[in-house]
């Protein structure tokens, strides 16, 4: 595909994280839990707040098509902040100060006077039915090394994260409230690729500054996705890295398939009936079960859409799948359409009655639903709202991604109409002095450079190294004076290799490690010992425990004794090959002392037993 | 500062860049704009210019459902918010007095009656008064004797506890009189205020027939308590079911969202016969919560005062040292009344000797009276009798359930 041609446009919203003691509007910890460990539950109903002009914010209208009973579970780690019980505290300085270095990587500039507002977010993941969310800092940019033409980063935005949904309708507490910043992108990436390289450079700035949160869902992506003739779609909640470029690719080709859909459907000169039929009496003796149950089915005739509903859009989605997403919202489980019948329990006569009842002509498709009365009703209008937005092409909608990388839909984009002031939180004056003097932390493509250069490692493993979690272990290691190398390959390559090893590494803490790595550096394990402390740490034996039991068995002048021995009893063959019997000789002294003595100090005690011999003195 | 009108579309320096938004106010020292994006920031003032003044949008006038055929219910407003509206443009939240607009908020309500408004008050409960308590007792004896099949009251909830019992001794209602509000705002999708709305106005047609608070019960929107307006205090200062009973609990609940009305046997039944309006009070009476080592000395302050309810310690004690000044207010002709500020439990001060010495000086005990119940009690008391001994036979009486005959169990 020629993205370029086709006009894609697209940008990037990247929701981190901060790594904070506390949360951003009470003093909770930042911990998220096993919902197992919950302590307590409560229940709660939301609603939208009517505006002045009497308008719903449309995101929220859709959310509000149901009657919905949120649950939230509550721990020890919770408040009554959380269960929006308690006004908010003072917003979080550490996470603003956070913020603001964020900003000041990326050249941005603060906002003079910094304002919280609640949006409105009537989903359940709010308590409160709102997020609270700041405008931080604006305008910084996206270097022309990573975006040709570069890019803007248009806004840095400090707000609240939502709760963790458990399940349906029921979310855990723990996560509302932790700190993260939402940065924005102008819309300058013109290929799926560049969406993807643009998303891990916001993702290593923000690692440079060593307070975010690391690991899977602490990072989440959202892409604003257009094509020329389409229109602006946010998929939300991409936790993948690498799933980004595919996300895009299909959702270019989803626009591509709604514009040739729309462009078919004018030519047959398509509509949607206004009229809505009961269809319940055709149903009267069915063996279908979802319509046996219903109280009322209504039907729907969509004129000139006959095969259209089941023709695919990207993979595993049709235009059905996108009209039953819209229908979900009313509550009910989905819906049939005359494009995939006879089935379900659908006979062909039913089928033709149905198309009678609705003076369906052979290329118009009749959609039907069932359900209550109320969710029927809801459910069949926002069928004929679907198929009537398909005669316009692509709708603008909030989508969110499913795990091949194709999505469905969620709900409108939300508009301004949903943000209004938190006045239980004081606006922060960001004053010259803050801004200038916090500290820019260096990047870390800057620091796998310098790694390279001052600790000699390959440049390759400096920057695995820079971009590791395990990076600020590698620091103190190496502060500690442990051999760079040996710090690196046990970091990056032996616990990865222990992990493959079914060895429970997650039970190895840091010290642990530091631990090992020292007394290595000490001599009092050999390096090639490394992987066999560490699995007896992970095992439960106390790191003191477990170096001693690697630890060498055989002393310096044991190993001297040892190498005199085999160097004796081949001195032959030493003479015959000179110094290449170094190499031979290394396998059958190792095999010797089993791993638990450095190679390179066999290496060296024997090299000067073959010297001995040649040189005579060995005589 | 700016000569900017909150609305204005103006043009600001922000960033690297201009961008357009909405002037909202000025607060310290900055300028407050609504960007399009709907975030508000503030910048210099001089970093913004007058772009237009955009004319002023009229809401749309949407019908909104009556009734029809249904009891009709009295809204009386004294300031706690039951409604609110939120203008996106400039983030304002404006709270609704008018029974149009808070039926429009809550659709729900029209299901169950006709509804008439009366806005007496906008304002913040703690700055309440004996002359407004007055001026709403007169009202919602008014909206009863004009047909309302219960009332109402939308108030703070900082001290809906004493109005809700100053209206229960000043109003022999006959019919439900609700006290209800929200402890968090009503313009949050949150609010415990469309609940405590709608299980309101169920009490006020199946409740009992006098003066009560319908809160929530819980942190969880499952039911209302209907606690009796004398027994009730907050008791937390942010939770939903900050407003507890004394024992023995809440005299009914209101199920949520089925809004069905259950009573314990002591609620007051409804009755047909007239309401009573005794609005009398004086406002020369003080609480005073006694604190170990307090100067009698204070007692000094109230000695022009007709009455002074004491919250003693435990059983309703004070310093021994306060006895020979409260025996001269006495005799001066200030009713003292005792009660404990352990708030649970009933005064009896027949067991030390202290307790002995107050009652020998002339101090009434409080029974298991509120504090707070036994202050307003007592204005309402001295404002409708200067009989001292008739004083003292209503304060020992029973008049509204404001104290139990017999302490059942526990908190």
């Amino acid at each position: 595909m020629d993205f370029k041609a086709l006009g894609l446009r697209a940008g990037i919203e990247i929701h981190q994280q901060l790594d904070t003691s506390g949360k951003l509007f009470c003093r909770c910890p930042t911990r998220v839990r096993p919902t197992a460990e919950h302590e307590g539950e409560f229940f709660r109903y939301l609603r939208a707040t009517e505006s002045e002009l009497g308008e719903i914010d449309e995101a929220a209208r859709e959310e509000m098509k149901q009657s919905r009973r949120f649950t939230y579970y509550t721990y020890d780690t919770t408040c009554l902040v959380e269960n929006d019980e308690e006004p908010p505290g003072p917003l979080n300085q550490e996470a603003l100060d956070i913020s603001l270095t964020i900003g000041k990587l990326f050249g941005m500039t603060p906002i003079p006077q910094v304002n919280t507002m609640r949006k409105l977010v009537i989903d359940g993941s709010n308590t409160s039915g709102f997020q609270r969310t700041a405008l931080v800092a604006v305008d910084g940019w996206l270097p022309e090394g990573v975006l040709e033409g570069g890019g803007e980063i248009e806004t840095l935005c400090l707000e609240e994260e939502a709760a963790q949904r458990v399940e349906g309708d029921c979310f855990s507490l723990d996560r509302l409230g932790i700190p993260l910043v939402e940065i924005t992108t102008s819309p300058a990436m013109k290929t799926p690729e560049e969406v993807q390289k643009v998303a891990e450079y916001l993702g290593m700035v923000l690692r440079s500054t060593g307070r975010v949160k690391r690991g899977l869902g602490t990072i989440r992506q959202d892409v604003n996705i257009s094509i020329r003739d389409g229109a602006r779609v946010e998929i939300k909640g991409v936790q993948e890295l690498d799933l980004i470029a595919e996300v895009v690719r299909r959702e270019v080709q989803r626009q591509q398939s709604l514009l040739a859909i729309r462009d078919e459907l004018r030519k047959r000169a398509a509509s949607v009936d206004p009229e809505i039929i009961d269809v319940t009496g055709i149903f009267a003796g069915t063996k279908s079960g979802i319509l046996k149950q219903a109280e009322l089915i209504l039907a729907v005739r969509l004129r000139g859409f006959g095969g259209i509903l089941g023709r695919e859009i990207q993979p595993g989605r049709r235009l059905g799948s996108e009209i039953s997403d819209y229908a979900k919202k009313c509550g009910v489980g989905g819906i049939f359409h005359t494009d995939e019948l006879p089935a379900y329990g659908i006979t062909a006569g039913e089928v033709e009655r149905l198309r009678t009842a609705a003076a369906a002509a052979p290329d118009d498709c009749v959609a039907i639903v069932a359900d209550t009365g109320p969710r029927t009703e809801c459910a069949v209008r926002q069928i004929a709202r679907r198929a009537g937005l398909a005669l316009d092409g692509v709708p603008e909608e909030t989508r969110k991604m499913l795990p091949d990388g194709s999505t469905a839909y969620m709900r409108p984009l939300p508009g301004a109409a949903r943000m209004y002031p938190e006045t239980d939180v004081v606006p922060e004056l960001i004053l010259d002095a803050r801004w200038e003097g916090l500290p820019t932390p260096e990047l870390l493509s800057a620091r796998a450079d310098r790694y390279a250069l001052e600790l000699g490692l390959d440049p390759s493993i400096a920057r695995q190294l820079a971009y590791s979690e395990r990076l600020p272990l590698f620091d103190q290691a190496v502060a500690g004076k442990v051999s760079p190398g040996i710090a690196a390959r046990t970091l990056l390559s032996t616990l990865k290799e222990l992990a493959r090893d079914q060895v429970p590494v997650e039970r190895i803490g840091d010290d642990d490690i530091i631990a090992t790595l020292r007394a290595v550096e000490e001599g009092r394990a050999a390096k090639e010992a490394i992987p066999g402390i560490l699995q007896r740490i992970a095992g439960g034996v106390p790191p003191d425990k477990a170096i001693a039991e690697c630890a060498p068995t055989i002393s310096r002048a044991d190993l001297l004794i040892l190498a005199r021995r085999i160097v004796g009893e081949r001195t032959a063959f030493v003479r015959e090959r000179g110094k290449g019997a170094l190499g031979p000789l290394m396998g059958v002294l190792m095999a010797e002392v089993r791993g638990s003595v450095d190679g390179k100090l066999v290496s060296s005690v024997l090299r000067e037993e073959i010297d001995r011999l040649l040189s005579g003195e060995g005589l | 500062m700016t000569s900017l009108t909150s609305g204005d579309r103006v043009r600001c320096l922000a960033g690297a860049k201009e961008r357009e938004g909405t002037y909202i106010t000025d607060r310290d020292g900055m300028a407050v704009v609504k960007l399009d994006s709907g975030y508000n920031i503030g910048i210099h003032p001089g970093s913004c210019a007058f772009l237009s003044r955009p004319e002023a949008v009229i809401a749309p006038d949407r019908g909104i459902p009556e009734g029809e055929g249904l009891p009709l219910l009295s809204i009386v407003s004294t300031g706690g918010t039951i409604a609110s509206r939120i203008d996106y443009r400039t983030g304002a939240v404006t709270s609704q007095f008018d029974a149009r607009d808070i039926l429009r908020a809550i659709p729900g309500l029209a299901g169950i009656g006709r509804f008439r408004a009366k806005q007496l008050s906008t304002i913040l409960s703690e700055n309440m008064t004996p002359g407004i308590w007055r001026e709403l007792a007169r009202a919602v004896y008014g909206e009863i004797r004009e047909g309302a099949a219960g009332v109402i009251v939308t108030h703070g909830t900082d001290t809906m506890g004493y109005s809700a019992a100053a209206i229960a001794f000043m109003v022999d209602a006959g019919v439900p009189v609700i006290f209800t509000g929200s402890q968090r705002s009503a313009d949050r999708p949150s609010s415990d205020n469309v609940m405590n709305a709608l299980c309101s106005a169920s009490a006020a047609l199946s409740g009992p027939g006098e003066v009560v608070v319908v809160m929530h019960d819980s942190p969880s929107d499952d039911r209302c308590a209907i606690h009796r307006g004398t027994r009730v205090r907050k008791m937390h200062s942010s939770r939903r079911d900050a407003f507890r009973s004394s024992a023995p609990g809440p005299i009914g609940y209101v199920e949520y969202p089925s809004l069905k009305v259950s009573l314990m046997g002591d609620a007051r039944p409804r009755s047909d016969r007239e309401p009573a309006l005794a609005d009398g009070l004086d406002d020369r009476c003080a609480l005073l919560t006694f604190v170990p080592g307090l100067s009698p000395d204070i007692l000094r302050a109230f000695e022009d005062y007709h009455g002074l309810v004491l919250a003693g310690s435990g059983l309703g004690h004070v310093s021994s040292s306060w006895i020979a000044p409260l025996a001269a207010m006495v005799e001066e002709g200030t009713m003292v009344v005792m009660t404990t500020q352990c708030l649970h439990g009933r005064v009896c001060d027949r067991v030390y000797d202290t307790g002995r010495d107050l009652l020998r000086v002339g101090v009434i005990e409080g029974e298991d009276m509120l504090p707070e119940t036994a202050l307003v009690k007592m204005m309402w008391v001295l404002g409708n009798t200067r009989d001292p001994g008739e004083a003292r036979d209503l304060m020992r009486a029973n008049l509204r359930g404001e104290y139990t005959g017999r302490s059942i169990d526990g908190f």
